[in-house]
């Protein structure tokens, strides 16, 4: 009991620590790159691609992260044997996929802070879509979307825990051994609390750093 | 002088466009012919801007024909964009990239578009910035520079791409009236080269010595073309003759 809930189940955190940041890793690779195609699909002059975009961000930012989770391990495998995966796999695309419509709308909002005029000089200069948004827009947008994207960022990391519903091990999922093993959920709890700590602050200081260095004068 | 001689390079045939219920382009038919500065002047919500961007399809028409060295403009896509890398467009804002050197301003379009080395285009971008009288600001971002400076600097960056054709949509409306004749120089300079040029803008004195042509729209109509001795001592249309009695006398 006690402190010592924590300092005796060291290793046990560890792992779970482990677990957690390379669901972070993935996750958040994924809905970034996911999530700035979604944002451009949004905003391109083709209406089925806005349609796709509009349609995905609805759908999925709308569905409990716990159900996509389920459904993904559970529903996939029914689909045949390419989907049989392991759990890890299904737990990293599910935040993944669901944190992707929140990079999707926050990359989008960054894109309407850029001024109209920048991406019609682009534009008359001849540059395709692509590359006024990815020359042009993207690089300004930037700036105004480090903090949005960085709340989503540590959103997504706390919503890791949402894995430990189909035993990934994880923070929450070790948290819980260790719960039943000394049955004192509060010292428990608050270690897990300070091992998430532990990956969060930074991320926050990063982004504040990121935002001071992307500054630049308009 | 009323019509341009040879084949013209800019064509626009019943041209009309609404934004919602406003109807702001109504049966525009216009030429430009080759080597030649036409000038499009009127009150202000005439359809002068609008009519400018149509020219690259920077606004879309509903009806009518917009035909640029004989092509008409394609709707979107590639087939556009290489249309528009032909056609050089000078904003009322700059439209400076703002994240980027003035230098890198000019020479993106020509890396990317034209494929020009990067040293190359860096060369001719800096023999271009000294052109236009801010070679030493090549380096400098563009919220460093006077407005008279950006718009230099977006002009350099338009011609970088070798176009056949200028836009200059209010060139000078945004400026402080110290900067406006340094640019207005660096458009007359162009306009004796040969440069077709359209030209939106309220400097009667430009439409008067550089313009071949003016072009006087009120109520999203052209209401009168004429060259500008002709245009600026003895206009046809009542409403010039009104339009103009108005700014020339203050």
């Amino acid at each position: 009991m006690g402190l010592s809930t924590i300092t005796d189940n060291l290793d046990v955190y560890v792992e779970g620590f482990v677990g957690t940041v390379t669901l972070t890793a993935l996750g958040a690779a994924g809905a970034l790159a996911l999530g700035t195609a979604l944002a451009a699909m949004r905003v391109s002059p083709v209406a089925t691609l806005r349609a796709g975009g509009l349609l995905y961000v609805e759908t999925l930012r709308n569905c409990p992260l716990p159900v996509l989770v389920v459904l993904m391990a559970f529903g996939l495998p029914k689909l045949g044997e390419t989907f049989l995966w392991s759990f890890f796999a299904y737990g990293a695309v599910a935040i993944a996929l669901y944190h992707a419509a929140f990079v999707c709308e926050a990359v989008r909002s960054g894109i309407g802070s850029v001024s109209t005029g920048q991406g019609e000089a682009a534009r008359s200069l001849g540059l395709p879509f692509g590359q006024v948004l990815r020359l042009v827009v993207l690089p300004q947008a930037f700036r105004t979307v480090i903090p949005p994207l960085g709340n989503v960022l540590i959103a997504l990391t706390k919503n890791t825990s949402v894995v430990a519903l189909i035993d990934v091990t994880d923070i929450t999922n070790n948290t819980e051994l260790i719960i039943n093993d000394t049955v004192d959920p509060i010292f428990a709890v608050l270690g897990s609390a300070c091992a998430y700590l532990l990956l969060t602050l930074p991320m926050g200081l990063l982004v504040g750093r990121l935002e001071k260095r992307a500054a630049f004068a308009r | 002088m009323d019509q341009p001689a040879g084949s013209p390079l800019v064509v626009l045939e019943g041209v009309n466009k609404s934004f919602g219920p406003l109807h702001v382009l109504k049966d525009i038919d216009l030429q430009v012919g080759r080597g030649e500065v036409l000038v499009v002047i009127g009150p202000s919500g005439s359809g002068k801007s609008t009519m400018c961007r149509c020219i690259n399809r920077l606004e879309t028409v509903d009806s009518g024909r917009v035909l640029v060295d004989g092509q008409e403009l394609p709707r979107e896509g590639k087939a556009l964009a290489r249309l528009r890398a032909d056609i050089g467009m000078v904003f009322q804002s700059f439209n400076l990239f703002a994240h980027m050197s003035v230098l890198d301003n000019v020479t993106l379009g020509p890396i990317k578009v034209r494929g020009v080395a990067k040293a190359e285009a860096r060369e001719r971008g800096r023999a271009l910035l000294t052109r236009v009288g801010i070679g030493d600001k090549a380096d400098a971002m563009p919220a460093q520079l006077s407005g008279g400076q950006q718009q230099r600097a977006a002009i350099a960056r338009a011609l970088a791409m070798q176009p056949k054709l200028m836009l200059f949509d209010e060139p000078t409306s945004a400026l402080d009236p110290e900067y406006i004749s340094e640019v207005l120089d660096v458009m007359r300079g162009l306009a004796e080269e040969g440069m077709t040029m359209v030209v939106v803008t309220h400097e009667m004195g430009f439409a008067r010595s550089a313009g071949n042509r003016v072009a006087f729209m009120d109520g999203g109509r052209i209401v009168e073309v004429a060259p500008p001795e002709q245009f600026f001592n003895a206009p046809e249309s009542p409403r010039a003759r009104d339009f103009l009695g108005k700014i020339l006398t203050h």
